[in-house]
């Protein structure tokens, strides 16, 4: 359109042999486009290089089913992580679910506008908070709580959960409310006109219209549940003993890694990849459902945050 | 007993407000227990003298500085290498198979757990490249770490820019290359800063990456390539081993200061960003 102006007006660029940027602009720029898939790859690469030989030489079973983790005599067995990460990941889902869930919906749905300015930003600065603050209040407050009221030694798999949880809680509420905005509001408008209240639209109606956008925003939660290393190495005792109940201390991938790496060397270090490995498996797993669910529904659409 | 419709309605809507209610008052919790706890012991000698006996006493300067490097040369990294995709995906090319794996790139590595980066670093950076554990071997982890932040909100921000921009821009016959730099750039620019500085905050609290690649040392750094202690690992090393509560309320203090900050700024880049969109 814009050639056809000027011929027609008779102003034409002056023709001057000027070097034509235009592709190499557009070479530069998906070069570094690309950045993040290659550090996605090299990444991959070099954890897996890392990790992969001790996983073949300990046993892929043995690694994964065995709870015996004695470094120095070179037994590296995380099957009680891996149950100490999924169970302090169910625990934060509950907590995440029900606070996350319950703030998107009123935001979206009942809450006047002049509060949506004041709790939106207030949930944003949540997610803005340092890990490490987290942990240090578990640990200040929720702890002894537990303790005292619940017994046991407090640093357990609840006080991690109500943590994780609340950590969690503004991943969950941000990708909630995008997916329950992406309702068109005649849904709502057709059921109110049909005469139902306004819950019983929201829960009936919009809640099923928004499902994979919540199921993604509930996955996405949980990968970064399982992938917290700092509050929760402060809060949930790190023993290595497979949980039987929430008030057990436990420890989980992550603060494994955390906690040995400062010292760990030779095969030890290794083993501690391999438990990167095994945790970057289940965040990589988690992620492509997230993404397959939401994509699903909206082809094209960008995830948002 | 059945409730009735108008019933379960003022309890759902009840609950919902509790619910937001307790999120709030977690919120104000965490940080008036900080601040209370931790602003009586920020004086101005805590902020401009470095640790003694191992941060028992004197204040967090080489942290401070240790976390301005670090945070700063991370996203000096990431945000041109950000933006600069941001662009690609919205004006210099159609969706496609491209868009999708650089989408498909973006949104995994923002999935990685920080500890996963500080493992990378750690082998990558610190080992392979030789960089040992230092401020740079620190940024470039973060940088990695933060780069998708920046990438979405960037090619949000430039997404909102009216097309009629773009047009005005072409027919007084300006090159693609300078309707982005001229027009775009200049009318997403507080969007994209929003994104930036955002990204600043999650670079100043992250505490798991730096660790395992920028190190512990308390000394003040010289350069980018000595290792230098974060005030985040700094609060988590003092809480942990127990040394100085006193003190570690006080670099929590700091910490949430900054972070309350960045994130006022932030918020009020977007308000300034939404009210020119409209």
């Amino acid at each position: 359109m814009t050639t056809a102006l000027t011929q027609t007006v008779g102003l034409t660029r002056p023709k001057t042999t000027r070097f034509n940027a235009n592709p190499i602009i557009r070479i530069v720029l998906m070069l570094l486009a690309l950045s993040a898939m290659s550090g996605l790859a090299i990444i991959t690469l070099f954890i897996f290089k890392e990790g992969v030989p001790i996983i073949a030489k300990v046993g892929f079973r043995h690694f994964l089913f065995s709870s015996n983790w004695y470094p120095l005599e070179g037994e590296f067995g995380i099957f009680s992580m891996i149950m100490g990460s999924l169970a302090v990941t169910a625990g934060a889902m509950v907590v995440g679910m029900v606070f996350g869930l319950g703030c998107a919906i009123l935001l979206t749905q009942f809450c006047p506008p002049r509060w949506v300015s004041i709790i939106k930003p207030a949930i944003e600065l949540l997610a803005g908070i340092p890990s490490v603050v987290y942990g240090f209040i578990g640990v200040a407050i929720l702890v002894p709580f537990i303790r005292d009221y619940l017994g046991g030694p407090g640093l357990s798999v609840l006080a991690s959960s109500i943590v994780l949880g609340v950590m969690t809680l503004p991943t969950i509420t941000s990708i909630s409310v995008d997916a329950l905005q992406a309702v068109p509001r005649t849904y709502g408008e057709g059921s109110i006109a049909l005469g139902a209240t306004e819950w019983q639209t929201t829960y009936m109606v919009i809640l099923k219209a928004a499902r994979s956008g919540i199921v993604a925003a509930v996955i996405l939660g949980m990968g970064r549940a399982i992938g917290e290393t700092m509050a929760v190495i402060m809060v949930a005792g790190n023993t290595l003993d497979v949980p039987h109940s929430i008030l057990d201390p436990v420890r989980t991938l992550t603060s494994n890694i955390a906690l040995e790496m400062g010292y760990a060397a030779g095969d030890h270090r290794k083993a501690l990849f391999a438990t990167g490995v095994t945790l970057f498996v289940i965040i990589m797993i988690l992620n492509t459902i997230a993404l397959t669910v939401s994509r699903r529904r909206s082809k094209g659409k960008v995830l948002a945050k | 007993m059945r409730i009735s419709p108008k019933h379960s309605q003022r309890i759902a809507v009840t609950v919902m407000w509790a619910i937001a209610g307790l999120t709030l008052a977690v919120l104000a919790f965490i940080i008036s227990y900080i601040l209370w706890h931790g602003l009586r012991h920020i004086t101005w000698t805590f902020l401009t003298e470095p640790p003694q006996s191992m941060g028992r006493e004197g204040g967090v300067l080489p942290m401070i500085v240790g976390t301005l490097w670090v945070t700063g040369l991370a996203v000096l990294i990431a945000a041109p290498v950000g933006i600069a995709a941001a662009i690609y995906l919205t004006e210099y090319t159609r969706e496609g198979r491209m868009t999708a794996i650089i989408r498909f790139g973006a949104d995994c590595l923002a999935g990685i757990p920080s500890i996963i980066f500080g493992l990378f670093g750690f082998v990558f950076f610190v080992i392979t490249l030789g960089m040992g554990f230092s401020i740079l071997s620190g940024a470039l982890t973060l940088a990695l770490m933060v780069l998708p932040t920046i990438i979405r909100t960037s090619e949000e921000a430039i997404r909102a820019v009216p097309k009629s921009y773009r047009d005005v821009s072409f027919g007084l016959g300006s090159t693609r290359w300078q309707m982005v730099t001229w027009v775009v750039l200049r009318s997403a620019l507080p969007g994209i800063c929003t994104g930036v500085v955002l990204s600043i905050g999650r670079s100043i609290s992250e505490t798991a990456a730096v660790m395992l690649t920028a190190g512990s040392a308390m000394g003040f750094p010289h350069s980018i390539f000595e290792s230098s202690r974060t005030l985040s690992l700094h609060f988590y090393i003092l809480s942990r081993e127990g040394i100085s509560m006193s003190n570690a309320y006080a670099t929590a203090s700091v910490l949430i200061l900054s972070i309350l900050g960045i994130n006022l700024f932030a918020y009020w880049l977007m308000r300034r960003f939404v009210a020119k969109a409209v």
